[in-house]
């Protein structure tokens, strides 16, 4: 029998207020195996773990359960304190009467029977407990982020001056990813290329960083520290190391019809391209689908004129096996489809582009030289509407319910930049709100109403309507002062709504890290561990966890870096002992476990074994305990019940249920 | 049956098989019994008629174990749960050597029975080459006849189809018996209302005596021990204690077999109580076919089961949980 303590938290009056703290206590004694129950203010505090220490002690206390807050906040604070007492961490359970009661109950007395009821169910878990023993594993000193825009970049940089090696998997054929898209940056106005280009020129000269560009994550194995990652090295048709980027295959390429992706479909590009003049590396990619050498055999242009010799038709995807220790997953974002909201007109007038579109549209490398034009006619507008919230803040399932963040800013970017340039052009902004939170972000948006007159209304837009002359009609309403506007426009731009990069969820499926409804890759903490993933070794930088700006993103991708840089810092991992063990006598062998393991941690085995005086030759599950996560998915998933966890035992879990149920 | 007897003998003879796994005659005309035969005088006594329901293939779980390969005879939708147990490394592929025979539907004595005729003394019209429609049926109370579609199992009006999902070789023709949809009856439970349906499943329910046939019979399940029958996990004493007190058995027993059963039917040809616990399996089954696609457990052995399997495709938690 177990020598029980029960040590209820009054978590100040988050708990106290709602739970009555002494008839828990009180309750505790009459359960079987509790020699102690007492209750404090602050159980997490240096006098309440003072008091565990001396309960352990003077009661020769062999397990305990603390009535407290969740074990996600407290569970490592109070199996430390118990393992300093001498009692073994695992020895230790959390009833969570805080956000599990207290905290979403009103009814005092109800509240206190349920506290008691998770009081007991903790209790009856504690009486089946036994002593575990973590084991140690290894840290490969190598740092993987996918994802080769800013995030990935600032994060690989930050790992690489930490002395760690760290690789890049990157997509596209350049690092730069969205940033590399934006014309100027808020709120200081600067080229987006001119603060970006040497942050990608110090990732690829970087000694310590390799960068694979045109490239994917296609496996991945292993666990936090001793992860093992397959990347795809797509064939780009281009000798990496022949290659002198001198750009006449670009040049001479016949195939000049695919559209440019490095400028939103709005103008074309060669079959064999840089997706841009400052690509890293410059070193161009076939695209198979539009080379007529591929689509027919006949051409070779680019075979012919390239100097170095470095066209390779032949070449095939390559797969590359690596290991790292720590994975950071920087993925960006793409703006969202605009079908559901064509009352914009977005697919019948090409006047109506997106905020992204235009950033291309006012770039000097863009389609348009730089010059602001409408995309029909090449004629200057005069009118401009800008419509804010374009599937953000949606309240039904056609766009997205959170706030893109940036839009408000760079619109009143776009706004002011437009005034700035083309004094004669009206622009007129619909918005919901204007959100401006962030440094010198309020004075830049008065600015541009103050200082360049941009016109806000504030109000929706219902719809755009092409008109025969080629003017669009955006009708709204002014909220503020009550009427609806007809609006004459020759531009509307739409503040598209961000979203996850579509792939996300492939690779969080691949890393188990977990996603939210939105595809947003989940923290391990709202508050106190935003750039972790839930999933151990596992970082998380940039938009890939919510919308950002790019200082924000910059300071998170530095904050993943020293996360993983902790991580790496190690030489060892103690691993976790909760980890599922088959029963060879239970065990069919019939490979259920092993298809559900996420790890795949399960093996299976032929044995010898003697059941009961039968001795045969039977196909058993192995699980690999270093590879194993403690998740469980093989226990419920097991028919015969061979498959069982340790701390979290099948006999437990039934009796945690049978304390609830009685 | 003549045919697959001599094929039998033959299999015997030249030694490709050490021992034949089929039927043999009952103590009564409709009850046959699986039987092993591992000589071939011993075949006088070998039956396959339209009583021949029992699904050999879990029988080969323990065959595989012995000795030489064992000429199992499999209807067509016993290959399913033969080709599952592949799946799950419960039988050895090479130990069996699969006779694929025919089969025009299984018949059911109950339902002949409740046609008021009792007190069977010999039946016709049963072997696998009659050609007759109608069942010859001697009675102590004189002769009777029974259309044979009106005696069968069923499981035959819903029935698989005619094919053999595995096999080595076939033997006899199969007759096209299906004339009804095997979700109909699940799709009416599930027109019910919550209280409704608690009520059809206690009055079915409460008749089981845990004589453990349907168990026992079921080819999924063929763990080594049963949970229910295990002291590590206190569920044995889990079945009893409710109002209708088998319940937990039979709901942990279909959550067992969910997404391995193959829909084979033994459980409620062998009930004693004629409780319809096939209809648990088909909810499941029909459940699963909704949410991740069609899927028949045992019509391969090398796709990925749905509940043992990740896609993107699948449905997300909440839509399961919202169709309660």
């Amino acid at each position: 029998m177990q020598r029980i303590g029960v040590f209820v938290c009054h978590c100040g009056s988050n708990i106290a207020a709602t739970v009555d703290v002494s008839k828990v206590v009180e309750m505790a004694h009459m359960e079987p195996g509790v020699v102690h129950a007492e209750d404090y203010q602050y159980m997490c505090s240096e006098a309440g773990q003072a008091k565990i220490a001396a309960a352990i002690q003077e009661k020769k206390l062999t397990g305990m359960v603390v009535c407290s807050c969740s074990p996600r906040m407290h569970e490592a604070t109070f199996r430390k304190a118990a393992e300093r007492a001498g009692l073994n961490p695992y020895m230790v359970e959390i009833a969570n009467i805080r956000e599990h009661c207290s905290w979403i109950h009103k009814d005092m007395e109800e509240a206190t029977k349920k506290a008691v009821i998770l009081m007991r169910a903790a209790i009856a878990k504690v009486n089946l407990n036994a002593p575990l023993q973590p084991g140690e594993s290894r840290v490969t000193k190598r740092a993987l982020v996918i994802g080769g825009g800013i995030a990935g970049i600032q994060t690989a940089i930050d790992i690489a001056d930490a002395g760690y090696e760290v690789d890049i998997v990157e997509k596209t054929p350049s690092i730069g990813g969205r940033m590399s898209q934006l014309d100027k940056t808020f709120p200081t106005l600067d080229c987006s290329a001119c603060i970006l280009t040497p942050k990608m020129v110090e990732a690829s000269a970087h000694e310590k960083i390799n960068i694979y560009t045109y490239s994917e994550v296609e496996k991945v194995s292993g666990f936090v520290g001793d992860f093992t990652v397959d990347i795809r090295k797509k064939a780009r048709s281009v000798d990496m190391d022949k290659c002198t980027g001198c750009g006449v295959c670009q040049e001479k390429c016949p195939s000049k019809k695919a559209p440019s992706e490095f400028n939103r479909g709005l103008n074309t590009r060669s079959a064999i391209y840089t997706p841009f003049a400052q690509a890293i590396p410059n070193v161009p990619v076939i695209d198979r689908e539009a080379c007529i050498k591929f689509k027919t055999g006949k051409c070779g242009v680019c075979s012919k004129v390239c100097q170095a010799g470095a066209i390779d038709y032949e070449q095939k995807d390559e797969i590359v096996t690596e290991k790292y220790g720590a994975i950071v997953v920087a993925t960006g974002f793409d703006t969202i489809n605009l079908e559901k909201y064509d009352e914009y007109a977005y697919s019948q007038s090409k006047d109506v582009i997106t905020s992204l579109e235009l950033e291309r549209v006012m770039n000097a490398a863009g389609p348009t030289h730089g010059h602001l034009e409408r995309l029909s006619d090449g004629k200057a507008p005069k009118e401009i509407v800008f419509i804010q919230c374009v599937g953000s803040r949606c309240s039904d399932d056609r766009g997205k319910p959170y706030c893109s963040k940036i839009c408000c800013m760079y619109t009143a970017k776009h706004a002011m930049l437009i005034r700035d340039k083309y004094p004669d052009v009206n622009v007129t902004v619909f918005y919901i709100d204007v959100r401006t939170p962030g440094k010198n972000f309020d004075e830049f948006y008065r600015r541009a109403v103050e200082q360049y007159g941009v016109n806000y209304i504030k109000g929706q837009v219902g719809k755009v309507i092409p008109q025969p002359d080629g003017k669009l009609l955006v009708q709204g309403s002014d909220l503020l002062d009550n009427k609806q506007i007809l609006k004459e426009a020759d531009m509307v731009v739409l503040a598209t709504a961000i979203e996850p990069n579509p792939d996300v969820r492939r690779i969080a499926t691949m890393l188990t890290a977990s996603i939210d409804t939105n595809n947003f890759l989940t923290e391990a903490h709202a508050k106190l561990r935003p750039v972790e993933s839930p999933t151990a070794g596992i970082f998380l930088s940039g938009v890939c966890q919510g919308p950002k700006d790019i200082p924000e993103t910059v300071a998170q991708a530095g904050a993943a870096a020293v996360k993983a840089i902790g991580l790496l810092a190690k030489d060892k991992l103690l691993t976790n002992p909760c980890t599922a063990q088959s029963d060879i006598l239970l065990c069919n062998g019939c490979s259920t476990c092993e298809n559900v393991c996420p790890y795949g941690a399960i093996t299976y085995e032929d044995k010898e074994v003697n059941d009961h005086g039968i001795r045969e030759t039977r196909r058993i599950a192995v699980v690999n305990s270093a590879l194993c996560q403690g998740c469980g998915a093989c226990t419920v998933a097991c028919p015969s019940g061979a498959m069982d966890l340790q701390g979290f035992s099948n006999r437990q879990i039934i009796a945690e249920v049978d304390a609830i149920c009685r | 049956m003549q045919e697959l007897v001599n094929r039998a003998k033959e299999l015997l003879a030249d030694g490709t098989v050490a021992r034949v796994l089929g039927w043999k005659a009952g103590d009564l005309p409709y009850n046959p019994e699986p039987a092993y035969f591992e000589k071939a005088e011993e075949l006088v006594d070998f039956v396959y008629n339209g009583f021949c329901g029992a699904n050999l293939s879990k029988y080969m779980i323990e065959a595989s174990k012995l000795e030489g390969k064992t000429m199992v005879c499999l209807k067509p939708c016993d290959t399913y749960s033969f080709n599952q147990l592949i799946k799950e490394h419960r039988v050895d592929r090479d130990k069996a050597y699969i006779v694929g025979v025919g089969c025009k539907g299984k018949l059911d004595i109950e339902k002949i029975r409740k046609q008021g005729i009792k007190g069977i003394e010999l039946i016709q019209g049963a072997e696998l080459t009659d050609e007759a429609d109608t069942l010859k049926i001697q009675t102590i109370y004189g002769d009777k006849t029974c259309a044979y579609a009106d005696a069968m199992l069923e499981r035959c009006h819903v029935c698989k189809g005619k094919e053999h999902m595995v096999y080595d070789e076939l033997i006899g023709d199969s007759n096209e018996t299906k004339d009804a949809d095997r979700f109909d009856e699940v799709a009416k439970l599930e027109t019910m209302s919550p209280e409704e349906k608690f009520a059809f499943f206690q009055k079915e329910l409460s008749k089981c005596i845990r004589c453990n046939a349907c168990r026992n019979v079921c080819p999924a399940c063929s763990c080594r021990k049963c949970v229910f029958d295990s002291t590590k996990f206190d569920s044995s004493q889990k079945a009893n204690v409710d109002s209708f007190e088998e319940k937990m058995f039979h709901i942990i027993r279909a959550f067992h077999v969910a997404g391995r059963c193959t829909d084979c039917g033994e459980c409620s040809r062998v009930c004693p109580q004629g409780i319809p616990l096939h209809l648990f399996n088909r909810k499941f089954i029909k459940d699963i076919d909704e949410l991740y696609g069609e899927y028949q457990a045992g019509a391969d052995i090398t796709s990925k089961a749905p509940l043992t399997n990740y896609t993107f495709e699948d449905a997300e938690p909440s839509i399961v949980g919202k169709r309660g």
